[in-house]
């Protein structure tokens, strides 16, 4: 079995050392930086939803200076690339929490680049994830709200039981879309210097100048992430989609 | 416009103003002057690497999502593959693979080096441009499967039972069907590819961001070129979607909803 793996690729054993996990190997240094980027994701995706719901809450029943603030925050957030606005979220959130600090009287500090990049990505998914809130909340049946407050549900009953598992299942193709956005764009946070799965790829490749394999192996661990989450998401959808009638035949 | 222009507005449009006014005025703008040249040819490359990409790109995506969506396995399968690669890693480790990697495979070999493509590919906008066009042939292609799909059969029926050879059916009925229903994602689509055009700039091409980039390193002046960066970018982003508007109304007329 691994004499014919060596007659095909007669690489294999130089290319298994150099992603090993161990010190000379750089694998360990690739997982690291994977475990990183998901952790930002993460975040990101988290503080996204949070903000989406209150933006859609806010474009849909707010009154109208809310509502012209949050389409001015969701137009440039979809206007304006990741790259530049995690510069300048980056650059002025540092700023601004150091002369607060500077204020109440304490030292300045150096932001950590988990808390920035889950920060300031959560803030770009934040305008996305308010849309496809918005829209999923829309395209909830009136006659259902109406029946809620027929019964006399409070609003915020009427949001927890009603209209949120409601919009759950439209919600949830775009909020998957929004998370492979969320897992790529932590990659942008490399040009900003934190050490994400692609800068720890380009660290390794630029040493040991074996561009292919840090490359396609760091695409594969990408491409890991994704497809298992395609998976989780289309799970979720199924589950969530129980007792709604069926749209498509 | 007169629905338009509510008293909330007129007060937050002043707001709006003052705080345009208060950037003009104390903010530092005198780098502008030196480095006007520079930003606009920054600007031009911007505008032609995303318009060749996004034509290289479509041209791409025709084909890819003709298969996916009618096409034999064999032909599918692969198409299929292609977009799944590009959507699932990040655009900047693709414009990294792709410069560094198949970059410095070239130089290996004489023969490359002695042609006459030698001197366009020492050079990283080719690399750029490549990279570009393939993710855009990747989302599009995806994009275009669910159009072709979306077409009814009956018309494409109907028009081979008038006798149409098979690429006339195509080109005149099947690709403007599905070009109308596309054109709205497209055109998102396409900001979307404006909006990682940025990204080239860390192969050392010098478009209108590592133009502000540079800006930042020479003056240690931070805000100021990013703001003027994101208002540029808000500009030409506003204007594809006002040109795809346009696209939209003429092409969507007599689409049946």
């Amino acid at each position: 079995m691994l004499d014919w793996l060596h007659a095909v690729w007669p690489g294999l054993e130089a290319t298994l050392a150099l992603l090993s996990p161990q010190p000379p190997g750089w694998g360990g240094g690739l997982l690291r930086g994977a475990l990183n980027s998901l952790v930002i994701a993460l975040g990101a995706f988290g503080l996204g939803a949070v903000i989406g719901t209150f933006g859609a809450l806010g474009k849909l029943g707010g009154g109208p200076v809310t509502r012209d603030l949050l389409a001015v925050y969701t137009t440039v957030v979809r206007a304006v690339p990741e790259l530049i606005l995690i510069l300048l979220l980056y650059y002025a959130g540092t700023d601004l929490l150091n002369q607060v600090l500077a204020l109440l009287g304490r030292r300045p500090v150096e932001i950590s680049g988990v808390a920035a990049g889950i920060g300031v990505l959560g803030i770009v998914q934040g305008a996305y994830a308010t849309e496809v809130l918005r829209g999923a909340i829309q395209a909830v049946p009136r006659g259902q709200l109406e029946a809620a407050r027929a019964y006399g549900m409070s609003r915020v009953q009427t949001f927890r039981r009603v209209t949120f598992p409601a919009m759950l299942p439209l919600a949830l193709p775009g909020l998957s879309n929004l998370w492979l956005i969320a897992t790529k764009d932590t990659a942008l946070l490399a040009v900003v210097g934190f050490s994400e799965l692609t800068l720890e790829t380009r660290q390794a490749a630029g040493s040991t100048r074996a561009y292919f394999t840090f490359f396609l192996a760091a695409g594969a661990l990408y491409l890991m992430m994704t497809l298992v989450s395609g998976r989780v998401f289309g799970w979720l959808e199924t589950r969530f989609r129980r007792g709604q009638a069926q749209v498509r035949p | 416009m007169r629905g338009w222009l509510r008293p909330h507005r007129l007060v937050l449009i002043a707001l709006a103003l003052a705080l345009a006014l208060w950037a003009g005025w104390s903010l530092r703008w005198d780098w502008i002057p030196r480095y006007w040249q520079l930003g606009v040819q920054g600007l031009w490359r911007t505008l032609w690497l995303l318009v060749l990409s996004v034509v290289i790109g479509f041209a791409l995506a025709v084909p890819l999502g003709l298969a996916q969506a009618a096409g034999p396995r064999w032909l599918a399968a692969p198409a299929r593959w292609f977009c799944t690669l590009i959507r699932g890693t990040p655009l900047l480790l693709q414009i990294w693979l792709i410069y560094y990697g198949i970059g410095s495979l070239f130089p290996q070999y004489p023969w490359i080096r002695q042609s006459d493509l030698w001197p366009l590919l020492r050079q990283a906008w080719p690399y750029a441009l490549t990279a570009l066009s393939l993710s855009y042939a990747g989302y599009e292609g995806e994009v275009m499967r669910g159009a072709f799909r979306a077409v009814p059969p009956g018309q494409l029926e109907a028009a081979r039972a008038y006798g149409f050879s098979p690429f006339a059916v195509f080109r005149r009925i099947w690709l403007p069907q599905a070009l109308a229903r596309a054109l709205p994602t497209l055109g998102g689509e396409t900001v979307l590819q404006l909006k990682a055009t940025p990204l080239v700039a860390t192969i050392t091409v010098i478009e209108v961001y590592a133009v502000a980039s540079r800006v930042r390193q020479d003056t240690f002046i931070v805000y100021e070129p990013l703001i003027l960066l994101a208002l540029v970018y808000m500009a030409i982003a506003g204007l594809l979607a006002l040109g795809f508007r346009v696209l939209e109304r003429r092409y969507t007329r007599g689409l049946g909803h």
